[in-house]
């Protein structure tokens, strides 16, 4: 009797076992065409990256807004891990209050354009007041002014093969945005914070703000944007530095 | 060496299916990743605060005694936390559905009626308080304190971790503010994952110690090869 039981259980569980593995084998090919896996997807790792990233553009799927705060909310402590680059260029640029910075829009686009922080402004601008938290475990609110990414590629036209805008500052913290963040209303390139221009130590003169993902998806210091169809030839292939030091490419955790 | 006492329990079925074995085993090894990748995150800013924001500077709730510790560290630990926290979270919900489907809630772990008297429970903490239940070999299930126990881990704690953990998460909480609202901001939610984590930690020793006491070798055979609670291992 128990022996029998113990067959059963054994043809059970094997049943079970290859029918979770081809659906395993289905599920990585669906998720691959719908774009569901992130560029640092491999290593053991990258097991538990692809299964938060696919899950999580599943259920923000719809646009889903990162929560906003009242101006009462504001944080009085707005702290920030490092300071701006120590590039000649970068200090250049600043010491003539960023007049002749230009940040350039280039890749799968249409017409590859160059704006100076005047022209950016003359955009429709967005304020939205959100959290910024860092992976550390600190937090903080702060009111962000910008144009939405979205507005500047609307103007400089994307091609219909983009799926990551790579983001390039004058330090090294380089990253890239899928198209649903690239797309994403909150997603503002920032010129001011808290009703003055950008600080310099949290971005001057031009930061992107990914509200649905952790801090540090929200480069400083932006010079370059380049719209690409893959990351696989982008660098480390890896889509960002952070995988190089041990952080997800996607921090929407 | 310590030797169990004779048992008299003549059941036949293993102590535990192996479906409960599988999953124990399982939810240890992610809860030890959890736990030791949990410290790593922690150290990186080991304050803890209440509401939605706190840093450096900002009045915190709990300091705790311990170094911040940045380069380094939290990348491998938020890589393996997340890792874990997918194997804990598959598994548990696996035993979730094998518990309720089964029985295995009912007849295992939710407390009878009869149990939950004054007189019962009483009795059972009065017993564990002495160190008696280790010669209490010849039961098959679970005494009340047990069941309350199992029942506090499998229904409150596990679920609040959980929970808290995706309180904290930007993107779950775009689509869900009231995953974190509930518990009156991020830094809230942060500082309930670090206290939970810190009862299950309790947990886990009181457990082990109480798995030693009462006949190490025979406690973990059944939850291993499902060993059967019977005499054979005198």
């Amino acid at each position: 009797m128990s022996g029998l039981l113990t067959r059963r259980r054994l043809i059970a569980t094997g049943i079970t076992a290859a029918v979770g593995a081809s659906g395993l084998a289905a599920a990585a090919r669906i998720a691959k065409r719908y774009g569901l896996i992130p560029p640092d997807h491999s290593g053991i790792y990258g097991v538990g990256n692809t299964l938060t990233y696919a899950s999580q553009r599943i259920l923000t799927a719809n646009h889903s807004r990162a929560r906003e705060f009242s101006r009462s909310e504001i944080s009085t402590i707005a702290p920030v891990n490092g300071g701006p680059p120590e590039s000649e260029e970068y200090e250049r640029l600043g010491s003539d209050t960023f007049r002749d910075w230009r940040l350039t829009v280039d890749g799968l686009v249409a017409r590859p354009t160059t704006f100076s922080l005047s022209e950016l402004r003359r955009f429709p601008q967005r304020s939205q007041i959100t959290a910024h938290a860092c992976e550390e475990g600190w937090s903080f609110i702060a009111q962000w002014t910008g144009v939405p990414l979205s507005t500047v590629l609307d103007y400089v036209g994307i091609a219909p093969a983009a799926r990551f805008v790579v983001l390039v500052p004058f330090d090294q913290y380089w990253d890239s945005i899928d198209m649903a963040d690239a797309a994403h209303p909150q997603t503002l390139l920032a010129y001011g914070m808290n009703g003055t221009d950008l600080p310099a130590d949290h971005g001057a003169p031009l930061r992107i703000r990914v509200e649905r993902q952790l801090g540090y998806k929200s480069i400083k210091y932006l010079k370059r944007l380049t719209v690409v169809d893959s990351l696989e030839h982008v660098r480390n292939g890896l889509g960002s530095l952070s995988p190089d030091i041990g952080y997800s490419w996607y921090a929407g955790i | 060496m310590w030797t169990p006492p004779v048992s008299v329990h003549t059941a036949d079925a293993p102590a535990h299916s192996a479906f409960v074995r599988l999953t124990h085993w399982i939810t240890t090894a992610s809860v030890a990743a959890l736990i030791i990748s949990g410290i790593a995150i922690l150290i990186a800013h080991p304050r803890l605060y209440w509401g939605e924001t706190g840093t450096v500077g900002a009045p915190s709730l709990i300091d705790l005694p311990l170094p911040f510790v940045l380069t380094g560290q939290t990348g491998w630990g938020r890589h393996l936390h997340f890792l874990a926290a997918w194997m804990l979270v598959v598994t548990g919900a696996a035993y979730l559905t094998y518990g309720i489907v089964v029985g295995h809630f009912v007849r295992d772990v939710l407390p009878s009626r009869a149990d939950l008297s004054r007189e019962s429970i009483a009795s059972s903490v009065s017993t564990h308080t002495r160190f008696e239940i280790g010669r209490d070999q010849n039961v098959a299930t679970y005494n009340v304190v047990q069941r309350l126990t199992y029942c506090l881990v499998i229904f409150v704690l596990f679920p609040l971790m959980i929970w808290t953990g995706l309180a904290m998460a930007p993107a779950v909480t775009s689509v869900a503010p009231i995953v974190v609202t509930t518990f009156g901001g991020h830094q809230s939610a942060r500082t309930i994952h670090f206290v939970v984590a810190f009862a299950l930690v309790v947990f886990i020793v009181v457990h082990v110690v109480m798995v030693c006491v009462t006949g190490f070798g025979r406690r973990m055979r059944a939850m291993t090869v499902g060993g059967r609670s019977r005499s054979t291992d005198i």
